[in-house]
């Protein structure tokens, strides 16, 4: 065991084995699975796929020179390897280009959605919003009557408790903020429908 | 892939297309259906479904393509509807796709496996015996293989297709190379062996 630890510590503290998160990310396999050959064949993967530096390509050939276990390990994955680089692509019926063509002949390439995504729109929309709540703002200013002792703790001192909110919030307010929002709400709709059957008018 | 067969970059037969040229698409149909059908076919585990799929992408691609921005690679940008297509596909066929651990999916395996088992004696090529193989895997496996060897897709390039970390794409295809290797030492150790003695 405690030289199963010392090898597992040695490949570890190869360059760059330590700066991957992939030992971190495997702890989730359990302590016995993050073993050396783990370790060992994460390495020979990225000297295959040429993802190490030169230090770090010069200490795995070394290693693979000297050691029978990186040697056996490194000539099973690279068999693998080319096993895989050389299977392909694999080709549909000869009919299958004849198909699509002949499908695609049927449609028309649609517009970009950025083009029919009105920028104008959305810009009304925010602005309507925040002229709302200015609006809503600059009235309850007004309302407030400023008397009384400034002090650099005023604010500290106003009976919050005493201020009348309905004024603000009464019923007819929400009702007609609400109204605004439904009927803009269905000027949006309106939109969206007469676009797409527009759409579909130049698809046909 | 891209500059192949016609000598014209995608960016260039797309902005043909676009300009009214239909039949142009057939170049970046020639370019790209062998690289579709694979992905599919990974998904699908079927040819004709892999077809019918393949079609539906390529329709889609061409009347979605004037929303092909070029900031990333056609065969990025393809990939996307290729992974959408496919999953509404499998949502309708109500085939689970989640993970191996599942145990649908293991048992779907399970029973691929005892067809492979069956089919041995035709698995007579290396090819045919790695696609076999790649065939055993979970879809999610299948796919990173396949985007990594046959595609040409860099890590980076895996990352943002799959939006996930160039890291995490990187242990996905460790261990979908795990799994790969596993499978053909189960299921083609003989010819395995004869690979590594010949």
């Amino acid at each position: 065991m405690k030289y199963v630890k010392f090898k597992v510590d040695s490949i570890q503290s190869l360059p760059g084995v330590g700066t991957t998160n992939f030992v971190e990310q495997n702890k989730s396999f359990g302590e016995g699975y993050m073993n050396e050959k783990l370790i060992r064949e994460e390495r020979l993967w990225d000297f295959i796929d040429g993802r190490l530096t030169q230090t770090e390509a010069l200490a795995i050939e070394k290693l693979i020179a000297t050691s029978t276990e990186w040697q056996n390990s490194y000539q099973e994955l690279l068999e693998c390897h080319k096993l895989i680089n050389n299977t392909g692509l694999e080709a549909p019926s000869l009919r299958f280009s004849k198909n699509v063509m002949e499908e695609i002949a049927k449609y028309q390439i649609a517009k970009a959605t950025k083009t029919y995504i009105n920028r104008k729109v959305i810009w009304s929309i925010g602005g309507f919003f925040i002229i709302i709540i200015l609006g809503l703002l600059i009235y309850g200013m007004s309302q407030i009557t400023w008397s009384g002792k400034r002090s650099p703790g005023f604010l500290s001192n106003y009976d919050f408790s005493k201020f009348d909110w309905s004024q603000f919030f009464s019923s007819t307010y929400v009702n007609i903020f609400l109204m605004i929002n439904v009927v803009l709400g269905l000027a949006l709709l309106d939109l969206y429908l007469q676009r797409r059957k527009r759409q579909s008018k130049e698809e046909a | 892939m891209e500059g192949m067969q016609t000598g014209m970059t995608d960016t260039e037969i797309i902005s043909r297309v676009l300009g009214g040229d239909q039949q142009g698409f057939s170049a970046l149909l020639d370019r790209y259906q062998n690289y579709v059908f694979t992905l599919v076919l990974r998904f699908t585990n079927s040819r004709e479904d892999a077809e019918e799929v393949s079609q539906d992408i390529f329709v889609k691609a061409y009347r979605c393509l004037a929303d092909f921005r070029g900031d990333s690679k056609f065969s990025t940008w393809l990939y996307t509807i290729v992974r959408t297509t496919c999953i509404t596909f499998l949502r309708k066929k109500r085939i689970e796709t989640i993970s191996l651990d599942d145990e649908k999916v293991f048992l779907q395996a399970e029973a691929r496996e005892s067809t492979l088992k069956a089919n041995m004696v035709e698995a007579k090529s290396r090819k045919s015996m790695v696609n076999e193989a790649i065939r055993l895997l979970g879809p999610e496996d299948a796919q990173i293989i396949t985007l990594f060897y046959n595609a040409e897709q860099s890590l980076e390039e895996i990352g943002k297709i799959l939006g996930i970390e160039p890291n995490t794409a990187k242990i996905k295809l460790y261990r979908a190379r795990q799994k790969l290797k596993e499978k053909m030492e189960k299921h083609f150790s003989y010819e395995v062996r004869e690979i590594q003695s010949g």
